[in-house]
């Protein structure tokens, strides 16, 4: 591991402060399940480490309209475990639970999670070429691995997914992002964070440097259940084959209103607007849920190993929303 | 001279006698010896899989402060050769496969080793590879033996001709992956010299052995090297002989003049110590309609390293199981530019019973005839292929009890009927089997005139219980109580024993440890039964008494149990109920039996849905080379498992009348499952794991 200078900031502003001094390899730490563990690998060689996880709001408040304002630094099983999360924002509970192990919910950081990186094999291996590590130097996983990959939203260049389960309930709760940066604060809606890969794979968010996620902001929720379910190689801590967020709220047997977002297939949360479109007013039937399961999917660009995704993301959703239409 | 032991402590639960150590933390493993003035170091492993190191600069590297050499092919000492080509490390700029090592780092500390291994520049001159094993390579061939020594091939009868005739015909092929043994503890040496002599603290199932080697390697007298591993993280094989790490650690320490620590990155074990080979595996089963079996043929494919050979034994296990005239077995070897692979917690028999019993699965369908009935239809009176009496044998009655205790009567063999909402339940059941081998051991025991006693044996106990089982055995043979007894292991310099492999620690060493009491007793008696205040001491070699056993055919038997939940819509397998009962001789320690059991069986279960290590054909690696990438179980996986024995008595084994339980209990666990995965789904998965995209794709 290469050598690094260390600082612990105590205000927001002194942080964004010192990551700009700190020139254009310096980071921001939150609690370190990824960055550190990248650092190891050699990944990211960072010289500066700005340590943002005892920044002083890291707590969970409502807000004046009945949703919650969630701290960046707040960990993720105290977002798991808030009564508030587990009453109203069930999804985002579940979606949480299922990331990780025990010990690392204990360590991770809510604003950290969401900035994780993918755990593509080829990313995470400095002997080999990456497109999103190094530029150009080519993406390896077209013609070899690529089970784990994306179906929906890469490009030639990259196939890489997003590892985390909490921003994809996230997406469905339409939770908007609260940023510090040089240039003072700002907000953006969390649907507007990710970029897709496109010949650029190593951009990975809209965020400018320096920026720091304060907060989430997550809007009260209307009446409907909601849920995440989430299938992997095994019961527990691995990442997902496809995971599903689903809100659906049904008034006299149609469908008022859905949302619906897919992890571990594309390279950011797929928030499924065919999916909802479909659904909107259509009787809430296990064939509805199909048909609007088979049109997202419809954009599926599958590769001979991760072809499998589709139909298991199409069986998911259906699976989910009967669940969600019977409660 | 007594063959059975009748005092208390053999039999009983007695709690690992350093259990206590290690769950304070106290035991101390391999890389936490504190050594004064100790350095470190970082491994530079090829970035090629087949070719040539053509230059090394590691200017950079040096001129950070605290570095202290960077050794490779070009400066490093010279070692004599020996036949493990793994261990000649630092000798060739040649790569055998990616991961090999081209070059060490040694500094100060471990952060200044790993920077500076990053600023070595190696470049290469690289061949192409060829690492992807398939059934129509024109360089397949057939080794000379299989390991350990067993023949590559056998034939009886005419199996060919059986098949034409046989009423019903079963010829499927069956495919295992590479994987990894994993063991908690990643592999590590702490090497000291001092003056000639060399200490290395170690992660080793063999002391002796390694010992050994590393007096061949740097050309020292064996008694000037001695290697320390009182406790063991772990092994499944892979810490059986000496690993190229320790040839590292030693090398440099000798070259920088100071003690050298070295322990392995989960990574770099991913190609450095040994994994279980891929098999493809092609099984044809002709039998009556009633299912008796007329024909058994066992042809297996596996890949070896063109550094050195590894020859799986994995038909082995076909040539006894089951009664049939006509049988042939086959190995045929691929060398790849790949890994060495090695040995893995019950080689050959684990992942050919999973072919033989998935095939028996579907012979009993195809028979209709149930699975357990099926298999006691074809129980051998003899070891098929040589004739042999069993020392015992008792499959069928693992089979009748293990099926009573788990609910096996009255089972629907319906596939795919079974179903509580998405999910759809199954069971099935498979046999086990292991070989109870035995080796020479020595051993010594001291007593002191306070009454405690001081057992020796070079041992090991990697997790396994022998350290608690052996002061059982001591405390009957002394008629002392264990807290009176202290079991030396894992130390070069004490008495000889076998390396911890091969399911033999217990019984071969054990049975030392009774000689060598047996003669401490005598001699007491002699001495009216007082220790004089300098205590005494006496000794055994079994090598004679081994050499002159009978010719039987032992082995341990057993029969899993599993039953499956597999969801439709997901492809999802959970696994809530495991069972496993087993034949395998005397019990010493219930509590660490069970324990061996129900891990071997977790590590079938990890096997039959979970493991598999992904051979990256652009780059020639194993690509998912660690714990996020390659998956073993959690505990969310992990439901009721649970194991139970027979009492068989047989004493034409050893004096303690025990088998090997070390590796049993991994053999069939995955057949088990996949034929409940049958049963369940009405799908054959006849490649593993059984993941979802298999069962929905």
């Amino acid at each position: 591991m290469k050598p690094f200078a260390y600082e612990r900031p105590v205000t927001a502003a002194d942080a964004v402060a010192a990551l700009a001094a700190g020139g254009s390899t310096a980071r921001y730490l939150g609690g370190g399940t990824n960055l550190v563990d990248l650092m190891k690998l050699g990944v990211d060689q960072p010289d500066h480490l700005v340590d943002v996880s005892r920044l002083s709001r890291a707590t969970i408040d409502e807000t004046h309209d009945g949703g919650l304002l969630i701290g960046g630094g707040v960990l993720n099983s105290q977002l798991a475990a808030d009564p508030i999360v587990r009453a109203r924002y069930p999804v985002l509970a579940r979606a949480l639970l299922s990331g990780a192990s025990g010990q690392l919910r204990n360590q991770a950081t809510v604003a950290g999670n969401l900035l994780q990186r993918t755990r593509c094999s080829y990313f995470q291996d400095i002997s080999k070429p990456c497109n999103k590590r190094r530029p150009g130097s080519g993406c390896p996983a077209r013609d070899g691995h690529h089970r784990e990959l994306a179906i929906l939203g890469h490009s030639a260049s990259c196939l890489a997914t997003h590892p985390s389960d909490m921003a994809v309930a996230m997406t469905v709760l339409d939770a908007r992002i609260r940023l510090l940066g040089t240039d003072g604060p700002r907000e953006i809606p969390l649907a507007e964070l990710y970029r897709l890969p496109g010949d650029q794979p190593d951009r990975e968010t809209q965020l400018d440097p320096g920026d720091l996620i304060t907060a989430i902001e997550l809007p009260p929720l209307t009446a409907a259940h909601s849920d995440y379910r989430k299938v992997r190689d095994r019961a527990s801590f691995a990442f997902a084959l496809v995971s599903v967020a689903a809100l659906l709220d049904v008034a006299d047997g149609h469908v008022r209103e859905s949302r619906i977002a897919f992890g571990g297939i594309a390279p950011i949360p797929w928030r499924a607007r065919r999916a909802e479109r479909v659904l909107r007013g259509a009787p809430a039937t296990p064939e509805s849920f199909a048909r609007a399961a088979a049109a997202e999917l419809d954009l599926a660009r599958p590769l001979p190993d991760n072809a499998f995704k589709v139909t298991l993301a199409a069986n998911l959703l259906v699976e989910t929303l009967v669940d969600l239409a019977q409660r | 001279m007594a063959t059975a032991l009748r005092s208390p402590a053999i039999g009983s639960s007695l709690s690992r006698v350093d259990g206590r150590l290690k769950v304070t933390g106290q035991a101390v493993y391999a890389a936490e010896h504190q050594i004064p003035g100790v350095t470190h170091a970082a491994l530079l492993q090829a970035e090629i899989a087949a070719g040539t190191v053509i230059a090394i600069d590691a200017t950079a590297a040096l001129r950070l402060s605290g570095v202290l050499a960077v050794i490779s092919h070009q400066n490093a000492p010279r070692l004599a050769p020996v036949d493990d080509a793994e261990l000649a490390v630092f000798q060739s700029p040649a790569v055998a496969y990616r991961g090999q090592l081209v070059a060490v780092v040694v500094a100060d500390s471990l952060e200044i080793a790993r920077h500076a291994a990053g600023l070595v520049a190696v470049e290469y001159d690289a061949r192409p590879h060829d690492v992807l094993l398939r059934p129509d390579h024109p360089g397949i061939y057939r080794p000379d033996k299989v390991n350990p020594a067993y023949p590559t091939d056998t034939e009886q009868g005419d199996a060919d001709a059986a098949l034409a005739i046989a009423d019903i015909v079963v010829d499927e092929t069956y495919e295992t992956p590479a994987v990894h043994n994993n063991p908690m503890e990643p592999h590590a040496s702490l090497a000291v010299w001092s003056g000639g002599d060399l200490t290395v603290y170690e992660s080793t199932q063999g002391a002796a052995d390694t010992r050994d080697a590393l007096a061949e390697l740097f050309e020292l007298d064996p008694g000037a090297v001695r290697i320390v591993s009182p406790h063991v993280g772990g092994g499944f094989g892979s810490k059986g002989k000496a690993r190229p790490q320790i040839v590292v650690a030693a090398l440099a320490a000798r070259v920088v003049g100071r003690p050298v620590k070295l322990a392995l990155t989960r990574r770099e074990m991913f190609s450095l110590t040994g994994y279980r080979t891929p098999t493809l595996q092609r099984l044809r089963l002709g039998a009556d309609s009633d299912g008796q079996l007329r024909a058994i043929v066992h042809d297996v494919l596996e890949q070896t390293s063109t550094i050195s050979e590894f020859a799986e034994q994995t038909a082995t296990a076909t040539r006894m199981m089951y009664a049939a005239v006509n049988r042939r077995t086959t190995h045929r070897l691929l060398a790849l530019d790949v890994p060495m692979p090695s040995w893995m917690r019950a080689p050959g028999e684990c992942p050919g019973m999973y072919a033989l019993e998935s095939a028996l699965d579907e012979l009993a369908i195809a028979c209709r005839i149930d699975p357990i009935e099926l298999r006691i239809r074809n129980e051998p009176a003899v070891e098929p292929e040589t004739g042999k009496q069993w020392s015992s044998r008792n499959l069928v009655a693992c089979l009748r009890d293990g099926a009573a205790r788990f609910g096996w009567a009255d089972r629907d063999p319906t596939p795919g009927v079974r179903r509580d909402g998405n999910w759809l339940v199954g069971t099935g059941v498979a046999s086990s089997t292991y070989p109870t081998y035995r080796s020479g051991s020595e051993a010594s025991v001291h007593a002191d005139p306070d009454g405690s006693f001081t057992v020796s044996v070079c041992g090991a106990d990697i997790g396994t219980g022998a350290r608690t089982v052996l002061t059982q055995i001591a405390a009957d043979s002394l008629d002392a109580a264990p807290d009176r007894i202290d079991v030396e292991l894992g130390d070069s310099d004490l008495p000889r024993g076998p390396v911890a492999g091969g399911s033999m620690g217990t019984g071969s060493w054990g049975a030392a440890v009774v000689r060598a009491c047996e003669a401490l007793v005598a001699k007491l008696a002699d001495l009216g039964g007082v220790v004089p205040d300098a205590g005494i001491d006496a000794s055994a070699d079994t090598a004679a008494e081994v050499a002159a056993l009978p010719k039987l055919a032992r082995h341990a038997f057993g029969a899993q149990f599993a039953e499956v939940r597999v969801n439709t819509m997901t492809g999802e397998v959970r696994v809530p109920r495991l069972f496993g009962m087993f034949a395998v001789g005397r019990i010493i320690n219930p509590k660490t039996a069970r324990s061996q059991f129900i891990g071997g069986m977790t590590m079938g279960l990890s096997m039959a849905l979970f493991e598999q290590s992904l051979l990256d054909r652009e780059f020639g690696d194993y690509l998912n080379h660690d714990f996020a990438q390659y998956h073993v179980p959690t505990c969310a996986d992990v439901l009721d498992i649970d194991a139970a024995w027979v009492d068989e008595r047989d004493d034409r084994l050893n004096p303690m009348g025990t088998k090997g339980i070390g590796e049993i209990s991994i053999v069939g666990t995955a057949a088990a499952v996949a034929n409940a995965v049958h049963h369940a789904t009405g799908v054959r998965v006849r490649r593993l794991p059984i993941t979802p995209d298999r069962l929905i794709g």
